[in-house]
């Protein structure tokens, strides 16, 4: 992008590191086209304010409100899902951490009682930041286990309940409506529970991200997206196609297998990382 | 509105009936519907504009545009060399090579949630049920629970599992389970090792200094199907580092277009040898070429 004029070619190099950042290629197009006109309209001159005006679109496609939903519900229950290995059970050890540095009480549920190990694989993590874990055995209803941690955190008097579940492909409808009860069971103790359903999405998915955000939207009604393993060389560029289209926040991300590996999505520099791609990560 | 390529072919067709040879400029839009559906199924840049400009060659000077299905005889251009660079010309080097000398020594890299371990069990359940002694290897030291989760796959399969939660070296780990396999004269030992990314070099190296301890006779690189662009990136330093010998694609048993089938098997050249269709054990089957052809096109 070092160029002294706006050519073909240039806009083709973006074409590139938009679709190579795995922002699709329509949203790419849809963009880059809104510039062309810009550009022929002489309201954008050079490379530099091209890149700027880039830089501005898609931050503002992407900087919309991202807190946690508020309430004075007691517990505050969230309910952690996404497709197998994006990285929900590491993300919430995660958030846990991040919620007991903030003074807060926190008890995990081990909701996904199918994958082997997965409960000991939560376990470890409760240990490690220090929290309760509300299981039962492999194999058992996974709306009861999460159930049974809301009335026990009521009881307790525990300020955060983080649900884990399986992971679970968008298509199979089955393991969809296991979830859809999930929030059911939880809704007869709490109403407005959970008050966040976080969709974990892998930064390095590709366009299949879209399909699972849209169907995890509507199926169950998810209220942002946790973008994780963002530490590698992949951009997670589908999140604006998915912000842009369907007004879901990102409201953290993951770049880490540690619990301090995660933080609050910030537009701005997401989108300096992912103009940042250009020169490091050229394959030939 | 035109969904499938297909339907956008035939209606690119339609308008160009009549003229007698595939040319650079008539053929232009039929590309470039080609070129947006492989982009569209997470086909990497790159390796879309190499496909469509030896498609294009093909399909130069072709008389197809005479027939009344010239967007068939361009379609099956398309996949005939889609379903060739995937593999199509060799269906044996799909298949794993059983040593000579056992135990064969399988290997499972990749990065983080791929999908190595369940491809442990689908494997070692895949060599059990051809009457093989299987033993799989917990090498993972590091993810919580890795251990535990292959256990539970071996007891479930009644396959033997190697593990030592107390060693924290995976290379000596590897190399024990590798002398234990032949004291108890196993057919097949699988090594599930942790999910790294490939720009983690001392994660890099271990994987490499297991590889030099016990010279496996495959490294199978487990890629999930629903990576997208960077697939390129990954695969190609995993196969600079280890000299990987297939690839296995897992979840395809959802929606994903795979694209980055195309993109791991143009970046490496090794074979994609085994696809999952599934978490559980049996959802496993032999990579089809043409299937994945078809798919990547959306037909
Ligand atoms: N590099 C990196 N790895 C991550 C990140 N988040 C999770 N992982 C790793 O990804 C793998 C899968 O993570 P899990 O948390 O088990 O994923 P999951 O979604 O719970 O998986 P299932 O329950 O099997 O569906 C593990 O090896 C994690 O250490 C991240 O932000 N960066
Ligand atoms: N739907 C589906 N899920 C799969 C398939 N293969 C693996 N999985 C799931 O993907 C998730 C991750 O699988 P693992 O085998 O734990 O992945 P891994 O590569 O060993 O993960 P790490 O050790 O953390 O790097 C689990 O939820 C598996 O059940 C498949 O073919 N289809
Ligand atoms: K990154
Ligand atoms: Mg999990
Ligand atoms: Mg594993």
């Amino acid at each position: 992008l070092g160029k002294k004029e706006i050519d073909e070619e240039l806009l083709d190099e973006l074409e590139e590191l938009f679709v190579t950042s795995d922002i699709g290629v329509s949203t790419t197009m849809k963009i880059i086209d809104d510039l062309r006109n810009d550009v022929s309209r002489k309201i954008l001159k050079n490379p530099q304010q091209l890149k700027n005006a880039l830089k501005q679109k898609l931050t503002e496609i992407l900087d919309i409100d991202n807190e946690l939903v508020k309430t004075d519900d007691k517990p505050y229950v969230i309910l952690v899902t996404g497709v197998n290995g994006a990285g929900k059970t590491t993300s919430i050890a995660k958030l846990a951490k991040m919620f007991k540095e903030n003074g807060m009480s926190v008890m995990l549920a081990a909701g996904d009682t199918f994958r082997a190990a997965a409960i000991e694989q939560l376990e470890i993590w409760g240990e490690r930041a220090g929290v309760p874990v509300v299981k039962q055995k492999a194999g058992s209803d996974s709306a009861a286990v999460v159930y049974d941690a809301v009335l026990s955190a009521k009881s307790k008097k525990i300020d955060v309940v983080i649900a884990d579940t399986a992971g679970r492909l968008h298509t199979k409808d089955n393991l969809m409506n296991e979830l859809k009860k999930i929030s059911r069971v939880v809704k007869k103790e709490m109403p407005d529970a959970p008050h966040e359903v976080l969709l974990v999405l892998d930064a390095t998915s590709g366009q299949n991200a879209v399909a699972q955000a849209k169907t995890f939207g509507t199926e169950i009604g998810v209220t942002g997206v946790i973008l994780t393993k963002l530490d590698g060389t992949a951009k997670g560029g589908v999140i604006v196609g998915i912000v842009d289209e369907m007004q879901l926040p990102v409201k953290f991300i993951g770049f880490g297998e540690s619990m301090d590996d995660l933080k609050p999505f910030d537009a701005g520099e997401f989108v300096e990382a992912l103009f940042e791609s250009a020169d490091e990560t050229d394959y030939s | 509105m035109f969904n499938t390529l297909n339907e956008k072919l035939q209606s690119v067709f339609k308008k160009m009936r009549g003229e007698a040879r595939i040319t650079e400029d008539n053929i232009k839009e039929a590309i470039r519907q080609v070129k947006m559906a492989m982009l569209e199924a997470d086909v990497n840049y790159k390796v879309v504009k190499k496909f469509i400009s030896g498609v294009q060659e093909k399909a130069l000077g072709e008389e197809v545009l005479k027939s009344l299905s010239a967007d068939q005889v361009f379609i099956k251009i398309v996949n005939d060399e889609l379903t060739s660079i995937l593999g199509g010309e060799d269906p044996s080097a799909s298949k794993i090579t059983l040593s000579s000398t056992p135990p064969t020594i399988i290997m499972l890299v990749g990065l983080q949630g791929s999908g190595k371990t369940t491809t442990a069990g689908k494997l070692a359940k895949h060599f059990q049920k051809n009457d093989k002694r299987v033993l799989m290897v917990a090498d993972d030291i590091y993810r919580p629970a890795a251990i535990d989760q292959l256990e539970v796959l071996g007891k479930q399969l009644g396959v033997d599992v190697y593990s030592d939660k107390d060693n924290k070296n995976a290379v000596d780990i590897a190399q024990k389970s590798y002398e234990y396999a032949k004291k108890s004269a196993k057919d097949i030992v699988i090594i599930d090792t942790a999910g790294r990314l490939h720009v983690n070099n001392e994660l890099m190296d271990e994987l490499f200094n297991i590889k030099k301890a016990v010279s496996p006779d495959e490294i199978l690189f487990v890629a999930d199907a629903m990576t997208g662009q960077d697939a390129v990136n990954v695969a190609t330093k995993f196969n600079n580092d280890l000299d990987i010998s297939g690839v296995i694609l897992t979840k395809l048993d959802g929606d994903a277009r795979g694209g980055a089938a195309l993109s791991i098997r143009e970046v490496t050249g090794k074979p994609l040898k085994y696809v999952g269709v599934g978490e559980k054990l049996d959802a496993f089957e032999p990579f089809y070429p043409d299937r994945m052809a078809s798919r990547i096109l959306g037909m």
